[in-house]
């Protein structure tokens, strides 16, 4: 339970600066002056205009750009261009770009790289990317995998290519586990599921045959747990995705839910419920000792550990209507932290700890929002009927959740902490409460 | 009874209509003067309609008492609540005092109280208010004598709504603890 995780089913065998080989470019100006770059807090006005040719290289060159493009899309930072008429085939990564080709489609990057096929059939990913007005290159890097592991190969360099432009962590490396859903409203079929992030390899782990619902990632996204409801009653199970093995957290006399992991997978805080009321509980997964940490006779549920692992935030109705508070990890130095009219729900403190994203309900409409740990500067970053379930992508400046009209089929959404770029999220069918993984390793 | 009689006049004044029809189809034949026939009136029926006396039935139509559907169509197995609240509204009491009646007479039955809550909530903050709504039911049935070991209680949150509406009238049938017969009924 608490051992680290292994490599994922197909690893990348190597990621390496691809610094040597490297002489062909050493001819290029050296100012590093005036470089591109997006500032990410304010929301990118206008997005970047990037050129991604098709990798050289028989195998999955084109493929691999056009997952870059996508993610890149998607961000709302960066607009691909359409570059197919563009006579320069960039044929190898060694050899430097005929910049002017590049300028004339309006590209301020470029993105090209090759694919070299092993003798063993693994792939080795060589991409640079380029300044094209400056004419620089800003990176250099050599990815190797295994030829099925292509498309982490792409998701890495999507991350590589947004850190260096932003200078914020890419989350392109990353699983979305979901709540998929079938079925008419009044008899919705609800089944775990992961995907990568951008709604690729998408798996269904339960049968539906129980209501199944909230699933999160440990630190290692090895793990997750979720909740299952059944007539007879609900469970919180812990599941291993490595080796599919799954426990419960244990039996209590009332309904279990609402879990989520402390911040270094040794605990996960939850809701038991008895008698009518909802108190929070962490279990320590190695002791298998779970303590009761609120005692309000009020509705206490939805606990989320800072990144720290010393605080939680939940959410509580102790003062009339539910609201936010921050305790101590053993429950002590409970203080109420939202202020504003309406009811929050659903706290989830960033992985950078600067933020805790919520959903509100106002004049009834439901809003996604953000405010400081402490409570100040709240901004609602979404309205619509039915907002819900913000889950954070491992950089703390993007969130995933999920809406539903009133036609009833909820969808997955992403939305930036400045609530510029709201877009639908890759994954193509009804779903609800995503859980954004921890960067991949 | 006013329709049936209409529709009696309606059918005489087309069975005179037919008639004169023929009438005139056939060859008028000389004859002396004829008397003008009077119109026709529509013919009111003598006697007004009444219904056969009942036959008893050997077979009651209910359900049989003591039965889940008894329960169901007789007692009532649903009450409903305010917006995030849990108290048992006014209207709910003698609801929840004939399930009780009920389950003080048929000792066998066991009872789960599937607690609901409208989809103006979001999913875990439902659960724990669709818990509340269920205990409170739980409660009352118990102030009423009900043996408290023969009550479970769960909670289905918003996740098992009646009405698939999106309008107030939708969420306060959602908004709703429904008694569910486990165990025990004939």
């Amino acid at each position: 339970m608490t051992q680290r995780k292994h490599r994922l089913a197909m690893p990348l065998l190597a990621m390496s600066l691809a610094l040597a080989g490297f002489a062909a470019t050493a001819a290029l100006p050296g100012v590093a002056a005036a470089q591109i770059e997006i500032d990410i807090d304010k929301g990118a006005v206008k997005p970047m205009p990037v050129a991604i040719p098709a990798f050289a290289g028989a195998q999955r060159g084109a493929d691999i750009a056009q997952v870059i493009s996508g993610n890149l899309e998607r961000s709302g930072l960066f607009q691909p261009l359409n570059v197919g008429g563009v006579t320069d085939k960039l044929a190898d990564v060694n050899v430097q770009p005929r910049f002017p080709d590049w300028q004339a489609t309006g590209a301020q990057a470029l993105i090209n790289g090759q694919v070299t096929v092993g003798a063993d059939g693994s792939l080795r990913v060589d991409f640079r990317l380029w300044d094209t007005f400056s004419q620089q290159q800003l990176l250099g890097l050599q990815f190797t995998s295994t030829a099925e592991n292509w498309r982490r190969v792409a998701h890495k360099i999507s991350d590589a290519v947004y850190e260096r432009l932003t200078g914020e962590k890419g989350y392109f490396d990353t699983r979305v586990a979901f709540v998929a859903e079938s079925g008419p409203k009044l008899a919705r079929v609800k089944r775990l599921g992961i995907m990568d992030q951008d709604g690729a390899n998408p798996q269904y782990i339960t049968d539906g045959s129980s209501i199944v619902m909230t699933p999160r990632f440990s630190a290692t996204s090895q793990e997750l747990t979720y909740m299952a409801l059944r007539p007879t009653g609900s469970s919180i199970y812990l599941l291993n995705l490595q080796t599919n093995r799954q426990e419960t957290v244990g039996r209590f006399p009332g309904m279990v839910f609402a879990p989520r992991f402390s911040p270094d997978g040794k605990k996960v805080a939850f809701s038991v419920e008895k008698g009518g009321n909802s108190d929070i509980y962490v279990l320590d997964l190695r002791t298998r000792q779970s303590t009761r940490i609120t005692t309000d006779p009020a509705i206490d549920t939805s606990p989320s550990f800072s990144p720290d692992g010393t605080k939680i935030v939940f959410n509580s109705d102790r003062g009339g209507q539910a609201q936010l508070y921050v305790m101590n990890a053993d429950g002590s130095g409970v203080r109420r932290i939202s202020y504003g009219g309406g009811r929050y729900t659903t706290p989830v403190w960033s992985p950078r700890g600067d933020y805790i994203a919520f959903t509100k309900q106002t004049g009834g409409q439901f809003h996604i929002g953000v405010m400081k740990t402490d409570g100040g500067d709240e901004r609602l970053l979404t309205t619509s009927y039915l907002d819900e379930g913000p889950t954070w992508a491992p950089n703390g400046r993007v969130l995933m959740f999920f809406r539903e009209g009133s036609a009833g089929n909820p969808r997955l959404w992403t939305v930036d902490i400045t609530g510029r770029i709201l877009r639908p999220a890759a994954y193509p069918g009804a779903a609800s409460d995503p859980a954004w993984s921890p960067l991949l390793d | 009874m006013s329709f049936d009689t209409k529709g009696a006049a309606r059918l005489a004044l087309i069975g005179l209509a037919v008639a004169s029809l023929a009438a005139c189809s056939s060859r008028p034949k000389p004859t002396g003067p004829v008397e003008p026939t009077p119109p026709a009136q529509p013919q009111a029926p003598q006697q007004p309609y009444t219904p056969p006396a009942p036959v008893p039935d050997p077979t009651p139509q209910g359900p049989l008492p003591g039965t889940i559907q008894d329960f169901v169509v007789n007692v009532g197995d649903r009450v409903y609540f305010d917006t995030d609240e849990y108290s048992v509204r006014a209207d709910a009491q003698p609801v929840l005092a004939g399930q009780a009646q009920w389950l003080n007479r048929y000792q066998s039955v066991r009872v789960r109280i599937e607690g609901n809550a409208d989809e103006r909530g979001t999913r875990e903050y439902n659960l724990a208010l669709g818990a509340r709504r269920a205990n409170a039911v739980r409660e009352f049935l118990i102030g009423q004598g009900v043996a408290a070991s023969r009550i479970e209680t769960i909670s289905f949150g918003k996740e098992r709504p009646l009405d698939p509406g999106t309008d107030e009238n939708a969420w306060a049938k959602n908004r709703n603890a429904r008694t569910a017969i486990t165990d025990g009924a004939r």
